[in-house]
């Protein structure tokens, strides 16, 4: 597999080989070295897909939602590009995706691809190689891209980077949860889904949102709050709904180029931290350097932060790749 | 960092069948031994499979049957995956197969059948030979 390999399969995505997309994927997530060349050929062809991220708590439901308006968006003509990232198991590098189970019927469906991923121990849960899958999608020109995460911790804003639209889905009785966590989903949901709303207390749940809502200062959009039960394709319009509106403001507003903005920011400099990382690591264990840096730390003739500034010197020493 | 290339596995029951244990013992096992375990659940079409092993790109299909079916549902199954050109897919059936379907499957270009009580590093073993000299 080499650069004109990538070439071909670049073509064949373009006029819209479902194959080609899929190996793609598997490159970006399993060959640095040829993740540039396929990124540097399909950007310019992105920028057109409408990315919704959906996270929330494990087992609220967030997959047949993902289904159900998948359905939706199916039924006004829309294409559909779905990216589920489930953990990977830190002890054995292996993972279970099993997001997939819930949008069976989508499956053979021509104008939605599903592709499942692990997070692959990248900090924040929203890896590298789901960005570039991201665009992989986008420039094969699916209409809208639903990219669901990991409900815990980091991911959950990470999604923000990537997504014009963010939703977050709680389920009733999730009271005391939603206080432990309001820091990080009040900053980064559009729209809140109160998902299984046939369970009881769902309008206590709905109560302490807008109590959290009414204590943010997010002034020119405030989250709806959408009850769903996503089995039975209950609040599914009204929450298609919200996203267009949604949509409409963020347009109206020029956010969106903000949020064009953020996103590259956020992939350029992914990209240098870890790249350098990589250079700077290959520069030190090739001259056994890193190991008599840090002996001098142990043995005290050093410190720590003067013993990464002199590996920080050894910048000027890269070549350009 | 160069990242490794980690194995992925479609865990599928076509057919009918609830008896899921067997096929959610092997996806446990198969992601404890670091591979990616797209996990499909019960009831899937011979359609639905081959098109999730596209769309996730899989080295493996393992194929959990313990209906009887097995003579009508694998075959289809590589039916599908050499009209859509991707053949090149590792064909895995588990699950209670008579000695004279085993030999007919093999024929038709099953990879290999694990029975009842096969240990799931043999499988194991089995996925990673077969995935590595597929990319030699």
């Amino acid at each position: 597999m080499g650069k004109d390999d990538v070439d071909v399969l670049v073509h064949s995505l373009l006029s819209g080989d479902r194959k080609a997309l899929a190996r793609l994927i598997t490159l970006v997530e399993n060959r640095p070295q040829l993740r540039r060349e396929i990124v540097r050929r399909i950007h310019s062809y992105t920028g057109h897909a409408y990315v919704v991220g959906i996270t929330g708590a494990p087992g609220s439901g967030k997959s047949t939602l993902v289904d159900k308006l998948t359905g939706e968006l199916r039924a006004r003509g829309k294409t559909v590009g779905i990216i589920a990232i489930d953990p990977t198991s830190p002890f054995t590098g292996g993972a279970i995706l099993g997001d997939r189970i819930r949008m069976q019927s989508k499956s053979t469906d021509e104008g939605v691809f599903i592709r499942s991923m692990s997070t692959r121990g990248s900090l924040g849960g929203l890896s590298r190689a789901a960005h570039d899958a991201i665009s992989l999608l986008d420039a094969f020109g699916k209409d809208f891209i639903i990219v669901e995460t990991v409900g815990t911790g980091q991911a959950e804003v990470d999604i923000v980077d990537a997504a014009h639209t963010s939703i977050v889905v709680v389920t009733p009785g999730m009271g005391d949860e939603i206080q432990a966590i309001k820091a990080g989903i009040l900053e980064i949901a559009d729209i809140f889904v109160v998902n299984k709303a046939d369970l009881e207390n769902v309008d206590a749940t709905v109560m302490a949102l807008e109590m959290m809502l009414d204590m943010s200062d997010k002034k020119d959009w405030r989250p709806p709050i959408i009850k769903t039960i996503a089995t039975a394709g209950v609040g599914i319009k009204e929450l298609l709904h919200v996203i267009e509106r949604h949509r409409a403001h963020i347009c109206e507003t020029n956010e969106v180029e903000k949020i064009h903005y953020r996103r590259s920011k956020v992939r350029v400099l992914d990209i240098v931290r870890s790249e350098l990382m990589d250079r700077l690591m290959k520069e030190l264990e090739r001259g056994g350097e890193l190991d008599d840096i840090i002996k001098c730390v142990v043995e005290k003739k050093t410190d720590p932060y003067s013993a990464a500034e002199n590996i920080i010197m050894k910048l000027k020493e890269l070549k350009r790749v | 960092m160069e990242e490794e290339r980690k194995i992925r596995v479609i865990i599928a029951k076509p057919g009918l069948n609830g008896h899921d244990r067997g096929a959610k013992i092997v996806a446990r096992a198969l992601r404890d031994a670091g591979m990616e375990v797209i996990y499909m659940g019960l009831r899937n079409t011979p359609e639905q499979i081959v098109e999730t092993a596209i769309q996730e790109d899989v080295d493996v299909i393992g194929l959990s049957i313990l209906s009887g079916a097995h003579m009508a549902l694998v075959p289809r199954v590589l039916e599908l995956l050499k009209e859509n050109g991707v053949e090149d897919k590792i064909v895995l059936v588990g699950g209670i197969i008579p000695k004279v379907d085993e030999e007919k499957l093999k024929e038709l270009g099953v990879a290999e059948i694990f029975g009842p009580g096969t240990p799931t590093d043999k499988m194991v073993e089995f996925i990673r030979r077969r995935v590595g000299e597929k990319e030699r």
